[in-house]
């Protein structure tokens, strides 16, 4: 027998958690545990990160145990167990990038935003991530920053890209 | 409001009335919109057409059309003009009235926005003039430019649906897998198993209900042709996942793609829905008494799930981890029911083969590899882009004739296929015709159609340790020759490149890659070597110069290089001075600038930002670092230039 955690009520909002937000994902797709990597998508989508509370209650109401959620969580890139900044800067290091060099142009980020891949700073300003291919291999190597594209930019555009920004 | 297709003579009469339509139009302007020219704002050049056709009220006689990926990425954002085919090139939002002016009003070419043929320097205005295009055969990828992926009309006007509709009315379930069987249509997502002889096991095997998957977990970095099929023209996936669904017997389509694929996720169920408004998907297609649904699932980010047991699990909502495969998806798939799984590109050629016939197929092609395959043509070459070709075309025909050789005039390296599961090849079998089996015999593969380009600048240990630290991080590490393999051979590789090798190091690394080879568990653990092991094989000398010499002579180990300034070169600027991240370099003005190696940390901007007719930044392959000038040194060359 699975040990559920009780649920909070519905709509509830407790542990800084909007479980309506919540709840309405998961009715989404009927609480169908086959479902359950798409509700995480969701949840991480509109939440930007996976917090406890929030698997608890998905355990819950998909009657699916903690550490398979936990296990899926862990497993697939797409998914934070931590808040994220409130921008995101994604590095591509695909082979075509790489190639062309990536490695220098990390190596330039990382200083500018006194940020390691997967780090965010103490102001939730920038989250820096890696990402496998953006599939924009001729602007290569190329990076997003706020949801825009920039191929190659210099230590000078860096910054200026970042001050730019909330 | 859409009318329900009620019959194949609704759809004959439906593309009948759309036609019409569309040659109220005497011109399109197409643009690309796929995630390479949206990247350089193409969108923006879109809405630039539609203001100004406006403007100048041509928007009852000329229409924009918003498509998908036109493959030459390169030298996008792209606009192409019908029915003259003229194409555009870099288009800027400002020359939008210039081209509306000049070429939809007086049917002039605009001439600096034509491709430039570097060998002939002339300008070719049309598609068939430009090198880029002359070898290919855009028989799957060619309808993009045809079709809005956000409209089913279009697909409709360019045939699409014909197939099924054949099908539905001429064609027994049997006839079509024997059509495809005929046709000789094996997967193009790297395995190249014949897919008529897969639907065939699946159409056999006992269980119900059966299911057929379009595999869009299309994760080797560097290769989009599945995505930009995806984005670009959905509708040819579903119909083809459709007819596959009709000869094996499958009411119930899976589509699995990649998270990171927004436009196609975006597209997708606009297609679904568009097909299902029209009665093209759903119960009773066409008045046939056939039914077919089609499910997106979307993928999270691994690797290992595009694995076709992998991706079955996912679809379950299981972790996506594959599991041994004694008894075949084909037979006992999700939920232990029979599932026959195909890559985009694979389920895209399925009505072009019932449409055409599978003698038109096997017209195209080699002997063992039948049609065309799209690759994906990146790196150091000169023009980035997706290209199709025939199979049997040879790597330097895709590389120097249709790529245009390699960029900055540098000299070609290698080129590594099959992504992260291929290997490199060098120059001395660049005359190899490219098809399923051919590069199989040198170390690499065909693989998906991943294509990275590498020149003299590259070093094949970097590249080497690039893809094995990638497979490192995607191993699922459910067995123990891919996780503990790749650890190893990413220690080694490290210690390597940082100039801690050891000569029995490589000894150890082809142990380790044939223990993988023989153990792994999937497709993924037994090529996980082949990078390591192809790049040994022919670039040994590279790995002996880290090893013995401490040296990077491609000059790109991090840990291995030098940067230096020219004393004899340098201006005193200040450029690198100020961008220095670390304030690694030294000087003032009129003062030779000097590099403080224990600061540098080697991010190259030095060297990015030095003005290239100064070029006074140079990299070392290795140390020890010479002794810089003395601080203070005055700049020599302007006063030469004085």
């Amino acid at each position: 027998m699975v040990q559920l955690e009780p649920a909070p009520k519905v709509g509830a909002v407790s542990d800084n958690v909007d479980y309506r937000t919540l709840d309405e994902i998961i009715d989404g797709y009927s609480a169908d545990p086959s479902m359950l990597i798409q509700i995480l998508l969701d949840v991480q989508k509109k939440m930007h990160w996976l917090s406890k509370p929030t698997l608890r209650r998905i355990s819950a109401r998909l009657q699916v145990p903690l550490t398979r959620i936990t296990r899926i969580a862990t497993f697939y890139t797409m998914f934070s167990l931590k808040p994220q900044g409130r921008n995101s800067v994604q590095v591509c290091t695909g082979t075509a990038c790489h190639v062309r060099g990536a490695t220098e142009l990390l190596t330039r980020t990382e200083n500018v935003l006194g940020l390691k891949p997967g780090e965010t700073d103490e102001e939730m300003k920038f989250t820096l991530k890696t990402v496998n291919c953006l599939g924009c291999c001729a602007l290569g190597p190329v990076m997003t920053m706020g949801g825009a594209y920039h191929s190659n930019p210099s230590v000078a555009d860096l910054k200026g890209l970042a001050n730019a920004l909330e | 409001m859409i009318k329900k297709l009620k019959s194949i003579q609704d759809l004959v009469q439906l593309q009948t009335t759309l036609v019409a339509e569309q040659e109220s139009f005497t011109r399109t302007v197409a643009i690309c919109e796929g995630t390479g020219c949206y990247a350089y704002k193409s969108s923006v050049v879109a809405d630039a057409f539609v203001e100004e056709l406006k403007k100048l009220k041509l928007d009852r006689t000329i229409q924009v059309r918003r498509t998908g990926c036109h493959g030459f990425c390169e030298r996008g954002p792209m606009a192409k003009i019908f029915p003259e085919k003229v194409f555009y090139f870099q288009v800027k939002p400002e020359d939008v009235p210039e081209i509306v002016e000049k070429t939809l009003v007086h049917n002039e070419y605009v001439e600096r926005l034509l491709f430039l043929d570097e060998k002939t320097g002339k300008r070719c205005p049309h598609q068939h003039e430009i090198p880029f295009y002359q070898l290919q055969n855009q028989v799957v990828f060619g309808k993009n430019v045809l079709i809005s992926p956000k409209n089913i009309e279009d697909y409709i006007v360019a045939g699409g649906y014909s197939a099924l509709a054949k099908v539905l009315s001429k064609m027994s379930p049997v006839d079509v897998l024997e059509e495809v069987k005929k046709a000789d249509l094996r997967g193009r997502g790297g395995g190249g198993f014949p897919a008529g002889v897969k639907w065939e096991t699946t159409r056999n095997a006992t269980g119900e209900p059966k299911y057929v998957i379009v595999n869009a977990d299309e994760g080797d970095p560097g290769a989009y042709m599945d995505r930009s099929i995806l984005e670009g023209n959905p509708h040819s996936v579903l119909e083809g996942l459709m007819l596959g669904g009709y000869a094996i017997g499958s009411t119930q389509g899976f589509i699995y793609v990649r998270q990171e694929y927004t436009t196609a996720l975006e597209n997708l169920p606009i297609a679904i829905a568009q097909a299902k408004q029209l009665g093209l998907l759903g119960e009773n297609i066409l008045g046939s008494g056939f039914n077919f649904d089609i499910i997106i699932h979307q993928g999270a980010g691994a690797f290992v799930s595009g694995e076709s047991s992998a991706l079955m699990s996912a679809i379950e909502g299981k972790v996506g981890e594959p599991r041994p495969k004694y008894i075949r998806t084909a037979i006992k798939g999700v939920w232990d029911r029979p599932s026959n799984l195909n890559n985009v590109e694979t389920w895209a050629n399925v009505p072009l083969i019932i449409n055409e016939g599978a003698e038109w197929f096997r017209s195209l092609g080699t002997e063992g590899s039948k049609g065309t395959k799209i690759f994906s043509l990146v790196g150091k070459v000169k023009y980035t882009g997706l290209v199709e070709v025939p199979m049997g075309v040879t790597l330097r025909q895709i590389v120097f004739d249709v790529g245009g050789g390699i960029r900055n005039n540098k000299q070609f390296k290698a080129v590594q296929t099959g992504g992260p599961s291929g290997g490199c090849i060098p120059e001395k079998y660049l005359d190899l015709p490219v098809d399923f089996d051919e590069l199989t015999k040198v170390g690499s593969m065909m693989g998906s159609g991943g294509m990275i380009v590498m020149d003299e600048d590259t070093c094949m240990v970097d590249v080497a340790k690039y893809f094995t630290n990638f497979l490192g991080d995607e191993s699922c590490g459910k067995c123990i020759p891919c996780r503990e393999g790749l650890r190893q051979m990413k220690r080694i590789l490290k210690d390597i490149t940082e100039g801690n090798g050891q000569e029995s190091d490589l000894e150890v690394l082809e142990q380790l890659g044939g223990f993988m080879k023989a153990a792994a568990l999937c497709a993924l653990g037994q090529t996980a070597a082949n990078p390591v092991l192809s790049t040994m094989k022919y670039f040994r000398e590279e790995y002996e110069a880290h090893v013995r010499d401490k040296q990077c002579p491609a000059k790109v180990c991090q840990k291995l290089i030098i940067y230096l300034i020219d004393p004899e070169k340098c201006l005193a600027c200040g450029i690198c001075l100020k961008q220095c991240p670390t304030e690694a370099i030294l000087g003032e003005k009129k003062v030779v600038h000097i590099v403080n190696q224990e600061k540098c940390i080697k991010c190259g901007t030095c060297y990015q930002v030095c003005p290239s007719k100064i070029g006074a930044v140079t990299k070392l392959a290795g140390g020890p670092a010479p002794e810089p000038v003395a601080y203070g040194t005055p700049v020599v060359k302007k006063e030469r230039a004085k």
